[in-house]
């Protein structure tokens, strides 16, 4: 082998090594530009009607008067509900399977597979479950309260198997110290296990919440309404959301309302920066107590 | 001379595979007890056996007899959390937990409920001198335990588990993952702490079997080959294999 050739392999390999540094730098700019371009023309079109009028007005046929505050608020119930219901159950649920569950026995493999699964199931499915059996069976109607156990449902696969993996990264070291110090199962858990897997817990919990802000299917099966003139007061009563109202004026068709429902999207875009933000403050001051 | 714990025919599986065959073998009170062995034999399963950590393992299996002041611990009734209080542990890589100095060393009492708050500071402190870690840390107690260097943070496992009042001790290789300086503090500790515990150590290191232990137990395959006095396993091993894995023939 002459030496001319070891270089040209150098060469070669230095090349490839640039080529798919730069391959991989078009994906990403690529995706962001996409992102930008949506992200600038709803700027555009929305931040002349955005005030705070905007947010503090009734929904209207006419789109120079028309506001979100209803939809704002009934997103804020049922999101907040939704928390409420979600997290509890889906961090029990997580802790059950990490450490109480027989990992060897039959219901554990079939619930692991299961909750895998039931995240990859689409949303409306949930619409249609949450209408059979909260609208339907157990009769709750079309309330703000079938809305939060719908969308509970929908992310509930997401906030255990966030919890799962967040409870795994607990050294069993530490695990083991506890137990060896003739701790309890249930002293350890709140002991050590769920201190450490905190910061991964609420991280995973709040991304899923803020999917589930953005959501409009499931809940058009379980009754919210697109347009309506009154605020939430109850988990029993009739809601709008943000998503809700926004289709509907997308689907209208005078310019004025693409003009607001452009910044009613700016609108639920500071909301789950708000969310976004809080789960990185979060995820940030659980660490540092932890280390 | 008494015996602290005395085991009896113990076998022990993990699933299928028997990693202990037959073990009998009397620990003595206030002695330190080294378990030495190539990777694999069985030592530190069998200390897990005395505190019943192998309960944490699905598909593990225990039978046979240790008898501890008369108490069967492999009984299935028995408390747990009570033995464990009675035989504290200590782990070959430091394992503290994420939380302040102090909070390490009362973690355990905390969670018992068993001692008035009123005693805590002082139960920190003996905890601490007893672990000769105190003059070290008296004036960072609320410093996070990962400030500390890792054999520091090794004695403060001790201490944390000195606090819960055992009345023996298990360390499963306390001291692999420290440098010697380290090391030696540990041993130098020992020394101290067997005029009032029961110590039983797993060890890699034949040295600090022979520098350290008053008998000690040679482990091959699961099986104990020999057992006795530190100075005659040493000097004048009865088995071929013993006398093998202790001139470093294997191992």
């Amino acid at each position: 082998m002459g030496k001319t050739s070891k270089r040209r392999r150098l060469a070669q390999r230095l090349f490839l090594n640039k080529f798919f540094e730069y391959l991989f730098l078009t994906a990403i700019l690529l995706s962001i530009s996409v992102l930008l371009i949506l992200v600038g023309d709803v700027l555009r079109k929305g931040l002349g009607s955005l005030d705070w009028s905007f947010i503090t007005s009734m929904p209207s046929s006419r789109p120079e008067r028309a506001g979100i505050l209803p939809a704002l608020l009934g997103t804020l119930w049922v999101i907040g509900l939704t928390a409420i219901i979600s997290i509890p159950v889906g961090v029990g649920t997580a802790i059950y399977l990490e450490e109480y569950a027989n990992k060897r026995s039959w219901f554990f493999r079939i619930m692991n597979i299961n909750i895998g699964n039931l995240a990859g199931v689409p949303s409306i499915v949930y619409g249609i479950l949450g209408l059979t059996v909260f609208v339907q069976l157990l009769k709750i109607g079309p309330t703000i309260l079938a809305g939060a156990l719908t969308l509970s449902l929908l992310i509930l696969p997401v906030i255990i198997v966030s919890s799962v993996e967040a409870i795994k990264a607990v050294p069993s070291s530490v695990k083991e110290g506890s137990y060896a110090l003739g701790v309890s199962r249930w002293r350890t858990i709140t002991g050590v296990i769920l201190p450490m897997a905190l910061p991964g817990i609420l991280t995973g919990s709040i991304l899923a919440l803020s999917r589930a802000m953005g959501e409009a299917a499931p809940l058009i099966m379980v009754g919210a309404v697109g347009f309506v003139t009154f605020l939430p007061d109850g988990i029993l009563d009739r809601y709008t959301l943000l998503p809700m109202l926004i289709y509907n004026w997308t689907s209208r068709p005078q310019d004025a309302f693409a003009q607001i429902a452009a910044a009613g999207i700016i609108v639920m875009m500071i909301l789950l920066l708000i969310t976004n933000i809080t789960a990185i403050l979060l995820r940030h001051k659980t660490q540092n107590r932890v280390e | 001379m008494t015996n602290k714990i005395k085991v009896e025919h113990l076998d022990f599986y993990y699933g299928n595979f028997q990693a202990l065959k037959d073990i009998n073998m009397d620990i003595h009170q206030n002695k330190i007890t080294a378990l030495i062995g190539p990777s694999g034999c069985g030592k530190s399963t069998f200390i897990k056996t005395m505190n019943r950590m192998f309960d944490l393992i699905d598909g593990t299996k225990a039978t046979g007899s240790i008898s501890f002041d008369g108490t069967e611990l492999l009984d299935k009734n028995l408390d747990v959390v009570q033995l464990r209080k009675r035989i504290g542990m200590v782990f070959q890589k430091p394992n503290p937990f994420p939380k302040s100095i102090e909070e390490n060393v009362l973690y355990g009492v905390k969670r018992h409920g068993d001692v008035p708050k009123s005693e805590w500071d002082e139960l920190v402190k003996t905890s601490l001198k007893k672990a000769s870690l105190w003059t070290e840390v008296e004036h960072k107690l609320n410093q996070s335990a990962f400030s500390l260097s890792g054999g520091q943070q090794q004695r403060l496992c001790i201490a944390r588990a000195l606090a819960t009042k055992p009345e023996v001790l298990l360390m499963d290789e306390p001291t692999s993952a420290l440098d010697p300086i380290a090391t030696a503090k540990i041993e130098e500790l020992l020394e101290e702490l067997k005029k009032e515990y029961t110590v039983i150590i797993v060890t890699h290191s034949m040295q600090q079997a022979a520098r350290i232990s008053d008998y000690t137990g040679f482990f091959l395959n699961g099986e104990l080959i020999e057992f006795g006095l530190t100075k005659t396993v040493f000097s004048n091993p009865t088995d071929k294999r013993t006398e093998d894995y202790i001139t470093g023939r294997f191992g």
